[in-house]
């Protein structure tokens, strides 16, 4: 176990030196490494798409399955035949993608927390996924498809579930009926079907899922596939002849490698290592995890009924109940139950002419991840309040913003340079830390979504020169919507929304994952240049001590 | 819109073909391993034998008269004047190739009562060309020995499937 929590972060540590790699292809927005689900979900799509029109085409007989797929490819090789092998590539695509997917998450710890719904919910769509793929095989009956067909039924034989073995079904040329056939034909496209039920039930817990990957990015995987499908058409082998063995198969490795592993393994062995996978993945979240950082929690004193932490959780780990402190509030919208309901896109109130009751956000300490994106959302954590502590409608016990207002002051007194930079970060991207200087204080924040806007006015009202905002990358949030919103916020498309009237050249903003800290340099560096061209004084005196 | 920069440089020349050669990348190990290596499921100069059959071997024990007395004890729609055991024999099979023995197993009744069908499903991977085949079976447990028996000598094509079932009421064992 100690070997294996010692290897994660080493991998860990080449997957992000991988994904850098990516970033300079692609931009760190458009990274497809950072997109896997939704890539994963695009490669389903084209799936389905091409599916439904091979399947118009297809005759779900015994006899004639083999020669419509054929023909169909003979007839219509820029449509039919493109289309199969689109099927068959987008099919291998899904795999790979759903295989990156997986380690990736693995890698980030994806699995325990609030997070062990996603993972658990995610692992059967792998069985489904590989079910549905192989048995699209059988369906073209030809000497694949009977190798394919007999290998899974004798390596089902090895269960004991059935009295009688599946094998015999294809004993002989006659064995396969056509309400056998009418068996693949369910097989293949009823398990998507469930496959699709068990991705939705998968993205249950995330508000604002990614079900489609950036337009260029799936644009490049539907043309690279479309590219390939032109190039190497998918070629058919002989008819199945039950009567001889297949013997030298152009098998499909990445869909029916199970099949030359129960070969070669015992199909015994082959089930315990696909169940043994299986399981130790299951069992994954409930092994011993380090502590958990206390959730957030509501002070119903400060808690307006906003919705704003409502809207921004991206783990739907709060709810809008009402508030304790029953009044009826005109002009705000009622409760509609969903993350998005009575809001606009940006975030902002719809508005509205009716009163319903004040209500107030819950955490579900069960589904709340402690990323302080919530924090971030709440308007009472402006640090402009004249309280001598301020305490804000929703807040992580551990890294409360009244605390962060504190250091942000004590940290602004301390500097001694005439153009102070104050730098705020996340534990999980680029170390802010290393920056600090005579010049510059460092705060790094659970995630950069905690992060008030109006903390970035109250800096430089404070006496700060420049303000310096970091973040994972696009994508590569630990809690999924940190940059995001912050990047929202800081561009006024979301509320809380940082003021016009703050200088926006006195404001730098670097997306940058760890180990990418010299691009955290090069923007503070910038920043420094900008701020040094300043004239005059940029900013009122520090006044620590007014609300230490 | 509120004028903040944010550090996102355009994608050079170099990034558009990083690009295009991992897009290439990406579809070449789809191209290549969708059907690569070549996977050699049966040697050319061999055969396949399989052994199948579901079959429901003889009872275990003989039927024997129920006596007045227990006939009695029972409800009237369930005096059965014989008594038969419910439980099947497992069935046995043996197969020789050669005059070897290539292959012994005895199969037991499904069933929670074991009183289903044995099932026996076997492969045996043997050289193509002429092959001398005997066949044993027993479904009886008690008559010892062999209760079925069939021998031939089949000519084996390279990847020919050469099936040996039972069918009672073919007489036995076949081979096809």
């Amino acid at each position: 176990m100690r070997r294996f929590n010692e290897v994660r972060p080493q991998a860990l540590a080449a997957w992000r030196r991988l994904e850098q790699g990516f970033d300079r292809a692609f931009s760190a927005t458009g990274n497809p490494l950072r997109q896997l689900g939704g890539l994963g979900l695009l490669a389903f799509w084209l799936l389905a798409a091409s599916g439904i029109y091979l399947y118009a085409f297809l005759d779900t007989s015994a006899a004639g399955a083999y020669r419509s797929i054929v023909d169909l490819s003979e007839q219509q090789p820029w449509l039919g035949g493109l289309l199969r092998s689109l099927h068959r590539y987008a099919a291998d695509a899904f795999v790979i993608l759903l295989a990156a997917h997986l380690l990736r998450e693995w890698l980030h710890g994806h699995y325990r927390g609030a997070r062990r719904y996603s993972w658990l919910t995610g692992l059967p769509p792998i069985a489904l996924v590989f079910a549905s793929a192989i048995g699209g095989f059988w369906l073209h009956w030809d000497r694949l498809g009977q190798y394919s067909a007999i290998a899974t039924a004798e390596w089902l034989d090895a269960l004991p579930l059935l009295a009688a073995p599946l094998a015999r079904n294809f004993l002989a040329a006659g064995a396969v009926s056509d309400r056998l056939f009418s068996l693949f034909v369910f097989v293949h496209l009823g398990v998507p079907l469930l496959l699709l039920f068990a991705l939705w039930f998968h993205i249950q817990r995330l508000t604002h899922a990614t079900v489609w990957p950036p337009r260029a990015l799936g644009a490049g995987l539907l043309f690279t596939l479309l590219v390939l499908a032109a190039a190497a058409p998918v070629a058919s082998h002989a008819p199945a002849d039950l009567a001889t063995v297949p013997h030298a198969l152009r098998l499909d490795w990445v869909l029916l490698f199970i099949h030359p592993l129960a070969e070669a393994l015992s199909p015994a062995v082959a089930w315990a290592l696909v169940g043994g996978g299986l399981l130790t993945l299951f069992a994954l979240p409930f092994l011993p995890q380090p502590a958990r950082i206390p959730v957030a929690v509501v002070d119903a004193a400060n808690c307006n009924g906003c919705r704003r932490c409502f809207a921004d959780c991206p783990f739907a780990a709060i709810t809008m109940v009402p508030h304790p402190n029953q009044k009826e509030t005109p002009g705000r919208p009622k409760f509609s139950g969903s993350p998005s309901g009575g809001r606009s896109p940006q975030g902002g109130d719809l508005g509205g002419t009716h009163a319903v009751s004040r209500q107030m956000a819950v955490v579900d300490a069960d589904l709340c991840t402690s990323c302080g994106i919530c924090a971030g959302a709440c308007p009472s954590s402006t640090p402009f309040r004249s309280v001598t502590e301020l305490v804000t409608g929703i807040d992580l016990p551990s890294s409360p913003i009244g605390a962060l207002r504190q250091r942000m002051q004590r940290g602004l007194a301390a500097l001694t340079a005439p153009r102070p930079i104050l730098v705020f970060g996340c534990d999980h991207g680029a170390a802010v830390g290393p920056l600090a200087g005579p010049d510059v204080a460092a705060f790094s924040l659970v995630c950069t979504g905690q992060l008030p806007p109006s903390f970035v006015e109250y800096a430089l009202r404070d006496g700060a020169a420049g303000v310096l905002v970091s973040g994972c990358q696009p994508g590569g949030c630990e809690f999924r919507l940190g940059p995001r919103w912050t990047e929202q916020r800081l561009l006024g498309l979301r509320e809380p929304h940082l003021r016009a009237e703050v200088p926006r050249e006195r404001l730098e903003v670097a997306w940058a994952d760890a180990g990418e800290e010299a691009s955290l340099h090069r923007a503070l560096a910038r920043l420094r240049e900008r701020v040094r061209e300043m004239q005059g004084v940029v900013g009122p005196k520090p006044k620590a001590a007014s609300h230490a | 819109m509120p004028d903040l920069k944010l550090e996102r440089p355009a994608l050079s020349a170099s990034a558009w073909i990083g690009q295009v050669l991992l897009y290439a990348l990406f579809a070449l190990v789809i191209g290549v391993f969708s059907q690569w290596p070549i996977y050699q499921h049966l040697a050319p100069d061999l055969a396949l034998i399989k052994l199948s059959f579901t079959h429901t071997g003889k009872p275990v024990g003989e039927c024997r008269a129920q006596s007045e007395a227990e006939l009695a004890k029972l409800p009237p729609n369930m005096r059965a004047p014989m008594k038969c055991p419910r439980e099947r024999s497992p069935v046995s099979v043996e197969v020789d190739i050669g005059g070897v023995t290539a292959l012994r197993r005895s199969a037991a009744p499904s069933g929670l009562s074991r009183d289903g069908a044995s099932a026996v499903y076997q492969r045996l991977v043997v050289p193509a060309g002429e092959q001398r085949i005997a066949v044993r079976l027993n479904d009886d447990a008690r008559r010892p020995g062999f209760t079925y028996r069939r021998e031939a000598t089949v000519r084996l094509a390279p990847a020919q499937v050469l099936v040996i079932d039972f069918d009672a009421e073919k007489g036995g064992i076949t081979l096809e």
